[in-house]
């Protein structure tokens, strides 16, 4: 198993698939893009099989220098890129199908695009020198563009003009402060840049730097405008791997690079994060309520649960960060699920109009379940991913900031109007539209999508253990590395007070003194 | 004297081939054209590798009038390729209108090219940058009943004559105050302290070589004559001749005025920063796609400039290879445009007219969409990494505030650029047909640099930097 570059492996995979979907047929790029979808997916599990929890911090390292002259071609992952690359070959297969029958335009060209997207995404997750992500982090901007460009909706070309460019401005500046961290440290390398101390008033500029790139990918409040665009616009599975992936790259930014790379930055800025996320979570869901387009409705959404995730991370603490990491993968496939809710419904009216349904329980009783799940796991309900994720973040919060906690919880309050008043609209109510009507249950291709997702968020909230045993050393690290600068919290614990003991139970005080602690 | 001889084989090979094929030509006739042509090709090809055989020799010819040296090597290399490749495109555009004159014209201006990289000696300098553009003027007015080419030939004429007028100007007062036309006296004089006749001469002369490379506020002929010339001339004027430009400016500025860098790395900054925004705003409403290329061009000669302020031998290394690249991503991008054509063989450049080009000809629009995109600088593509170089020299150069200005401004030159890939790609099929069918030459150069700028240029990075460290090592 060591010997076998399992990374290069997965990325080598769809680029060859990519080219040959190119040159194929339609029905055969169809064929060849799933086929490698589910191979990659395959060589992901065999990854998280053979992955050694509490093992090193980096696994699977691959290295070569030199061919690349001044940066090397460096692979390897830790538990929070694991999870990651497992997120994005598990949506990749959903979505090829998702777009089985939706795309019938120059398919092969669709199918190559999707699978230079699954190695960008893997590449990003993966690439332990910093050159070689920051390349895997902006060819991403091409396959998306020709994504939403060629196969979006009606105003596509605005939509894609504006994510490349959007993105693309916050990018740019991500390199200079990359190429100036690389002349402050000497390397490329990540793992000697996670430790490296660039001085203090260095990192604010390179935070802010990084934050300009991140803060878009995210999005964050309020470079987040070009995010509803390009949903809209972007054909189902866009948007399921927009959601699902693209967006975990900027969160996946900050945990990796802005939090541990510049500790004092991070800590010295933080109220800016808090502040963007405050005012994310509270505006974009009052937007998402007022919504008469559902993809709007669930970007607005995407928007307001990445700033819980922002909020999270930086509270500084394990459940905070936690609780991100899995608020990400809830989301990724959540979100993903929902746009593919959307996406169901779309393929049978061709409309996101909410107004041109209703009653859809009556003659969709399956869909109407699934999409039952999926509105619950993003409201989070206990049983499901998504409320795993916000109770552990919103733990994390309170710890930092209750001011903070406060506002970011009455997102899921605002959550739960949005999406249950969506879910009214579509599903309850009478059926009374005669196309409506004609429209037919979920097909056997649908049902292989919708299950596991479904699978997935439901085992995400059973048994979150799963997916927190990777991480869990990986954001200690982090949190270690966070702890010189971390500020003190408002939530001022006091340990309780030991009762004057006799010497035979002080141990057994200084035991419960400990669990007092624990508690907080 | 017979051992300077001995060092100058590319350009005495150029010049014999060059005579030789010019008597051929005025013997023959226009109908063995075929002829002149292979003619000029073996005599580049050999030149090119005299130069191959010579490179890292270093020794100053002529009384320190000219340097054979590394620098000049890389130069001359890329000037014959681009040249090669120019020679090579024509006969299918001129069909008819192809004269012997003009692989006889490509093989002078690649002779005086090669002179003005390898130049130490202001009149050096003038004799080749006159001997290129007087080739150039011709071949740019090729098209003798053409309008468009004519007036292209003139204006180009008119204007490049006032930069000739500048940059005389200069070197007379560089002269006078320096006592010498030498490169090495110049820098002597300057390095003893700087005057306001030194410094006026440095000014103008820089002027004069901007208007070569056709940086802003010098660029105003570019895209008329970009878009006037017969598009082979045109892929010639885009690559060989700024490559030959570059590499003076290069010399002059390191090697003559380096130790007055202060006083020129603001010019330079200027220029860079002008011509990178003035580059992008310019190009994004043209209707023509060689009018856009020619904007385009201007565009890269500013992160060009970029990484030449930074003064440093990384930023001269950086600004090497983005030569290299902005080459062959420019040759083949006017390759393209080439074979843009429709059914009756007449040239197609209007950018709305290639609206769905892409499902007409996706072999061809998916090349252009790397030219385009690498030309960009948006990764996985090649054109990213010269991008990245040369805004790395800035950064170790201490110009950050440049670095972020031009790398901002990069992004204004991203939109025009994804704006033709949207008309090809995203747009309805246009009305026009295109004809099918290049050449197998054509064909074959297209492929091989849109592969080479795909992700294996990456895999030539650690030969690209040994080459370019070895040249620019030369100039310090």
């Amino acid at each position: 198993m060591s010997d076998l570059p399992i990374l290069s492996l997965m990325l080598a995979v769809p680029a060859v698939a990519a080219i040959a979907c190119v040159f194929a047929g339609d029905r055969n790029a169809r064929l060849i893009a799933l086929a490698a979808t589910l191979i990659d997916f395959a060589l992901g599990v065999m990854l998280w099989a053979n992955f050694d929890i509490g093992g090193a911090q980096w696994q699977f390292q691959e290295m070569h220098r030199g061919i690349f002259g001044p940066f090397n071609y460096a692979l390897g992952i830790d538990g929070i890129a694991l999870v990651l690359i497992m997120l994005s070959v598990f949506l990749m297969p959903l979505c090829i199908l998702a777009s089985w029958q939706s795309v019938t335009k120059r398919v092969g060209l669709y199918m190559a695009m999707f699978l230079v997207m699954e190695v960008v995404m893997i590449g990003v997750f993966a690439a332990q020198d910093l050159l070689l992500f920051y390349i895997f982090f902006e060819a991403g901007l091409i396959p998306m563009y020709f994504i939403i460009g060629i196969w979006g909706g009606a105003n596509r070309i605005y939509a894609a003009f504006k994510f490349f460019l959007y993105t693309l401005l916050g990018s740019v500046l991500m390199l200079i402060a990359m190429i100036a961290m690389i002349r402050e440290a000497g390397t490329t390398d990540i793992p000697t840049l996670l430790v490296y101390n660039f001085p203090p008033e260095m990192q604010t500029w390179l935070w802010l730097a990084f934050f300009a790139s991140l803060a878009v990918k995210m999005p964050m409040w309020p470079v987040h405008t070009w995010l509803p665009d390009a949903h809209v616009q972007a054909p189902t599975a866009g948007s399921m791997i927009l959601a699902g992936v693209l967006l975990k790259m900027g969160s996946y930014g900050f945990i990796r690079f802005m939090m541990p790379m510049f500790p004092d930055a991070s800590a010295q800025l933080m109220w800016i994060v808090f502040a963007l996320s405050m005012i994310a979570v509270v505006y974009t869901s009052l937007v998402a309520l007022v919504q008469s387009d559902m993809k709007k409705l669930i970007a607005y959404s995407s928007v307001a649960h990445m700033a819980i995730v922002t909020a999270g991370l930086f509270a500084f603490n394990q459940q905070g960060i936690e609780g991100a990491m899995i608020i990400m993968l809830s989301h990724g496939v959540v979100s993903a699920a929902l746009f593919f809710c959307v996406g169901v419904i779309y393929d049978r009216l061709h409309t996101r109009e909410i107004d041109r349904y209703g009653g859809l329980a009556v003659n969709m009783p399956a869909y109407a379940l699934f999409f039952m799940l999926f509105t619950m796991a993003s409201i989070g309900l206990p049983g499901t991913s998504g409320f795993v994720g916000e109770f552990l973040s919103l733990a994390g919060i309170y710890e930092a900031s209750s001011w903070v906690a406060l506002v970011c919880t009455t997102g899921i309050i605002l959550g739960a109007a949005y999406m249950l008043y969506l879910y009214r609209r579509i599903v309850f109510g009478e059926l009374t539209k005669d196309d409506v009507k004609a429209m037919p249950d979920i097909n056997p291709r649908e049902w292989a999508i919708f299950v596991p997702l479904a699978a997935v968020a439901l085992w995400m909230g059973v048994y979150p253990e799963s997916f927190l045993a990777p991480i869990r050393g990986d954001v200690t690290t982090v949190v270690a590395r966070l702890a010189p600068a971390k500020p003190a919290g408002d939530a001022h614990v006091t340990a309780g007070k030991p009762k004057a003991a006799h010497d035979a139970h002080g141990e057994a005080a200084a035991g419960e003194a400990h669990h007092a602690g624990g508690v907080q | 004297m017979t051992a300077d001889l001995a060092l100058i084989w590319p350009e005495l090979i150029l010049t014999i081939g060059g005579l030789v094929t010019l008597l051929l030509g005025t013997f023959g006739g226009d109908r063995q054209v075929g002829l002149y042509q292979l003619a000029a090709l073996v005599t580049l090809a050999a030149a090119a590798a005299a130069v191959v055989a010579m490179f890292g020799t270093q020794a100053s010819v002529f009384s320190n009038t000219l340097e054979v040296d590394a620098f000049g090597g890389f130069a001359k290399l890329l000037i014959y390729a681009a040249s090669f490749i120019c020679i090579l495109i024509a006969p299918r555009f001129f069909k008819d209108a192809m004269r012997a004159e003009y692989p006889v014209l490509i093989l002078f201006a690649a002779l005086g090219m090669g002179i003005m990289a390898s130049a130490r000696d202001l009149m050096t300098l003038y004799v080749g940058l006159e001997l290129n553009s007087l080739a150039a003027y011709v071949l740019a007015s090729f098209m003798r009943s053409d309008d468009r080419s004519s007036e292209a030939g003139l204006k180009y004429f008119v204007l490049g004559a006032l930069a000739s007028g500048m940059l005389l100007y200069g070197i007379s007062l560089l002269y006078g105050f320096s006592g010498t036309t030498q490169f090495a006296g110049i820098a002597q004089a300057m390095g003893g302290g700087m005057n306001n006749g030194l410094l006026f001469g440095l000014v103008f002369v820089i002027a004069g070589l901007a208007f070569k490379i056709s940086a802003v506020p010098f660029h105003m002929w570019t895209p008329d004559v970009y878009e006037g010339a017969p598009t082979p001339v045109t892929t010639f004027f885009a690559s060989a001749p700024k490559v030959a430009a570059m590499a003076l400016m290069t010399r002059v500025v390191i090697e003559a005025m380096g130790p007055a860098t202060a006083a020129w790395q603001q010019i330079m900054i200027f220029l860079a920063l002008a011509s990178i925004i003035l580059g992008a705003v310019g190009a994004i409403g043209q209707k023509n796609i060689k009018r856009l290329l020619a904007y385009s061009s201007i565009n890269n000669v500013g992160f060009m400039l970029v990484g030449l302020a930074a003064g440093t031998q990384q930023g001269v290394e950086s600004v090497l290879t983005y030569l290299l690249v902005y080459v062959v991503t420019t040759i083949g991008s006017f390759l393209v445009v080439l074979q843009l054509r429709d059914t009756d063989g007449n040239p197609i450049e209007s950018i709305p007219a290639l609206a769905g080009f892409s499902q007409r000809r996706p072999g061809l629009a998916a090349a252009m969409a790397v030219f385009l995109f690498s030309l960009a600088g948006i990764p996985p593509l090649f054109g990213f990494w010269p991008k990245y170089l040369v805004f790395q020299a800035a950064v170790d150069a201490n110009l950050l505030p440049l670095a972020i200005a031009g790398i901002v401004a990069s992004v204004i030159g991203a939109f025009y650029y994804i704006a033709v890939i949207k008309t090809m790609y995203f747009d309805d099929k246009s009305e026009v047909e295109f004809g099918t069918g290049g050449v197998v030459v054509e064909d074959a150069v297209i492929t091989a640099s849109a592969l080479w700028l795909s992700v294996v240029g990456y895999f030539f990075i650690p030969v690209l930097a040994v080459v370019s460290a070895t040249a620019a090592a030369v100039l310090f």
